[in-house]
């Protein structure tokens, strides 16, 4: 990849802005989208940003083409991604599965916005996490990241596509309105020292290409079309050389691989960010913007005496539940602070698995938590 | 002691071998179904079109017309239902030297996916659909779609359709297609001929072959054969090139209008000089 149209240096940009430029930087050479507040600036960004890179940039009819032409798009061999907000994350579900079983990497980024439905279109929340994990039907496993800064979600961006690439599927962005319209500090490296993981090709001639036939870590090489593979891919339940195959047997084996391709990998994926957990009475454990509004709570809590550590998840899923367990050994009680009705609190507490308690600081969304509420969770913890 | 000869030994190799899955056979279609005679005549069509084969690329929805993508040895994708437009128009944009193909059913393309086919045909997409009507969905079982006639029965319309369908000619000309053709399966030669055109065509070209479903539609609307609805297609296709495509509307009954109804030029996507989007080599 040529540096031209790398935006090297120091930037005061927003966060939605930020996403553009790491997927520039990764070498996203598609996007297909749909416009929708507070996801749109992506897409005005990548529509000005691609034609430079010799890109494509595609408005669909809605979210439902936009995560199918995404899929479309990887699998001409292309970096690609979209962005959108709850509304079009809802319709976007059908093809994010259909990106899962026909395992093409691509990458999809929820600023999310308060639901349910229409909800509160320019405001934060995050409410999207366990439709992040569930939200297509059937059985498979996801990575999503949760950036707290436009820096982060200039890396974090980056980091889906290696991510994407590494493991053949779907990586989530979860961002929120607040991150995605804050302008901060951006710096990008030069190109030189970002590290990208390139597409994982076939080793076979293409008589013996199979495409769904995997490396020993369990994730398929992956032709492109058009390069004389001729291979067939099909969302129905499939063999290893890419043929429909109804049986129980055929499902269990190709469902419990796209698992473990995820689960068995959790260590090389999962990335959290810890403060002085070690001799804390209690862990403050949330995600994205709340993690920053949270870190006052937590300054005053320790200006109050109290021992109490901060865990930020930058990885979602998989769920960082091994350390969770651990920390639980230690703590009186997580205070898990996230803007919606509990969600991420419920996987704390399933890792806690009774050891620490959980205390859940809900926030309906519209606005960020007052550090007052979760400064008083804290409190309620350790008595 | 009798030597059944083996197939490599004594026979020509079929010219289509190169172009089926051959190991997939026999398909899953109902014997009298329409969609072997389209198989076979697509391919016939891609041979004569003279396109390089590992560059075409045939998408699929959900369907019996669906299964198709399956039987096909080209790089070759079975989708969502209503997706295969909007998979291919990424596929097409991410990779223009393709030729993209979607081969789907009425009910893929018009209802559920009827969204995408208008908005890639306002695009004009460079792609070729190939869209098998057999009025009514199929695989589910014979409920009425957006093709079927007014007051043909189906297992949802027990009593006779009550909506107005879809005329498709006129939807994909109003979308914005370059290339409108429809023919029947009686009309074979016709029917290759115009899938090569539309091949070769550069921009949305849209093939409209009205098909025999003979388990469900034929059954439940008084031809319940393959062959009656072959027969019913022989004595009521007419064939009026360059007709407008507003006129064309399909009944239960009567005159099915056939023939190349647009052949125009419009710019297309991906136009000349489009980027090659950093393909991962
Ligand atoms: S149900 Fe109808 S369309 Fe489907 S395979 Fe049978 S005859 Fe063909």
């Amino acid at each position: 990849m040529s540096d031209r149209g790398h935006l090297e240096g120091e930037h005061f940009m927003s966060g939605d802005d930020a996403c553009a430029e790491g997927a520039i930087s990764a070498g996203c050479r598609f996007f297909a989208g749909y416009p929708i507040t507070p996801a749109t600036e992506i897409a005005e960004r990548m529509s000005d940003r691609l034609p430079e890179v010799d890109g494509t940039y595609i408005q669909m009819e809605d979210e439902l083409g936009s995560m199918a032409a995404v899929v479309g798009a990887s699998c001409g061999g292309v970096k690609a991604m979209t962005a959108t907000s709850g509304p079009g994350f809802s319709l976007m579900m059908e093809n994010i599965g259909l990106g899962i079983m026909l395992e093409t990497p691509c990458v999809v980024v929820n600023v999310q916005r308060a639901g349910p439905s229409t909800g509160l279109p320019t405001m934060v929340a995050q409410g999207d996490m366990m439709q992040a994990r569930w939200g297509s039907h059937g059985c498979y496993s996801i990575i999503a990241v949760s950036p707290d800064s436009p820096q982060e979600v200039y890396d974090l961006t980056i980091k889906a596509f290696n991510l994407a690439e590494r493991f053949r599927l779907p990586v989530l962005v979860m961002t929120d309105a607040a991150v995605g319209h804050m302008y901060e500090k951006v710096v990008i490296p030069p190109l030189s020292e970002i590290e990208l993981v390139p597409r994982r090709r076939p080793n076979v001639p293409p008589e013996e290409y199979w495409p769904y036939m995997p490396d020993d870590d369990l994730v398929p090489p992956m032709a492109n079309t058009g390069e004389g593979y001729r291979f067939h891919a099909t969302g129905l339940t499939h063999d290893e050389q890419g043929y429909p195959e109804m049986t129980a047997e055929a499902q269990d084996r190709l469902v419990r691989r796209l698992v473990e391709k995820v689960e068995r990998y959790r260590d090389e994926i999962i990335e959290v960010e810890e403060d002085s957990i070690e001799g804390s009475e209690v862990v403050v454990c949330t995600y994205g913007i709340t993690a920053r509004v949270a870190m006052i709570a937590v300054e005053r809590a320790r200006q109050e005496g109290i021992r109490v550590g901060m865990l930020r998840l930058i990885t979602i899923w998989p769920f960082p539940q091994d350390r969770i367990s651990e920390i639980a050994r230690q703590v009186k009680a997580f205070v898990v602070p996230e803007i919606n009705y509990g969600q991420i609190s419920l996987e704390v507490e399933r890792s806690a698995a009774g050891r620490a308690g959980t205390i859940l600081v809900p926030h309906m969304g519209g606005d960020v938590h007052n550090p007052e509420t979760i400064l008083e969770a804290i409190r309620q913890a350790v008595k | 002691m009798n030597v059944i000869a083996t197939t490599d030994e004594t026979q020509e190799k079929h010219p289509l071998e190169d172009y089926l899955r051959v190991d997939r056979l026999p398909h899953i279609w109902c014997p009298g179904c329409g969609l072997g005679t389209i198989l076979g005549a697509f391919l016939r069509s891609l041979l004569e079109s003279g396109l390089p084969p590992d560059k075409v690329s045939v998408i699929s929805g959900i369907g019996c017309t669906g299964r198709v993508a399956g039987y096909i040895n080209l790089d070759s994708f079975h989708t969502t239902h209503g997706r295969a437009v909007a998979f291919a128009t990424g596929l097409k944009l991410a990779n223009p030297e393709l030729k993209v193909v979607v081969f789907s059913g009425d009910g893929d393309l018009a209802a559920i996916g009827g969204n995408h086919l208008i908005h890639a045909g306002r695009r004009n997409i460079d792609m070729t659909i190939l869209c098998v009507n057999n009025f009514n969905y199929g695989m589910t079982g014979g409920q009425f779609g957006p093709t079927t006639p007014e007051t043909a029965r189906s297992t949802t319309s027990r009593a006779g359709n009550i909506e107005n369908p879809f005329n498709m000619p006129a939807l994909a000309a109003a979308s914005g297609a370059v290339y409108v053709a429809r023919w029947t399966t009686a009309q074979v030669h016709q029917m290759q001929r115009s899938i090569t055109e539309a091949l070769l065509k550069k921009g949305f070209s849209f093939v409209e072959i009205i098909s025999p479903c003979p388990t469900y539609y034929g059954r439940m609307n008084r031809q319940p054969t393959g062959l009656d609805q072959m027969r019913y297609y022989r004595s009521n296709s007419i064939v009026r090139h360059g007709a407008n495509p507003n006129e064309v509307g399909v009944g239960i009954s009567g005159q099915i209008v056939t023939g190349k109804f647009i052949d125009v030029e419009r710019p297309y996507m991906p136009g000349p000089g489009n980027g090659d989007n950093g393909r991962q080599t």
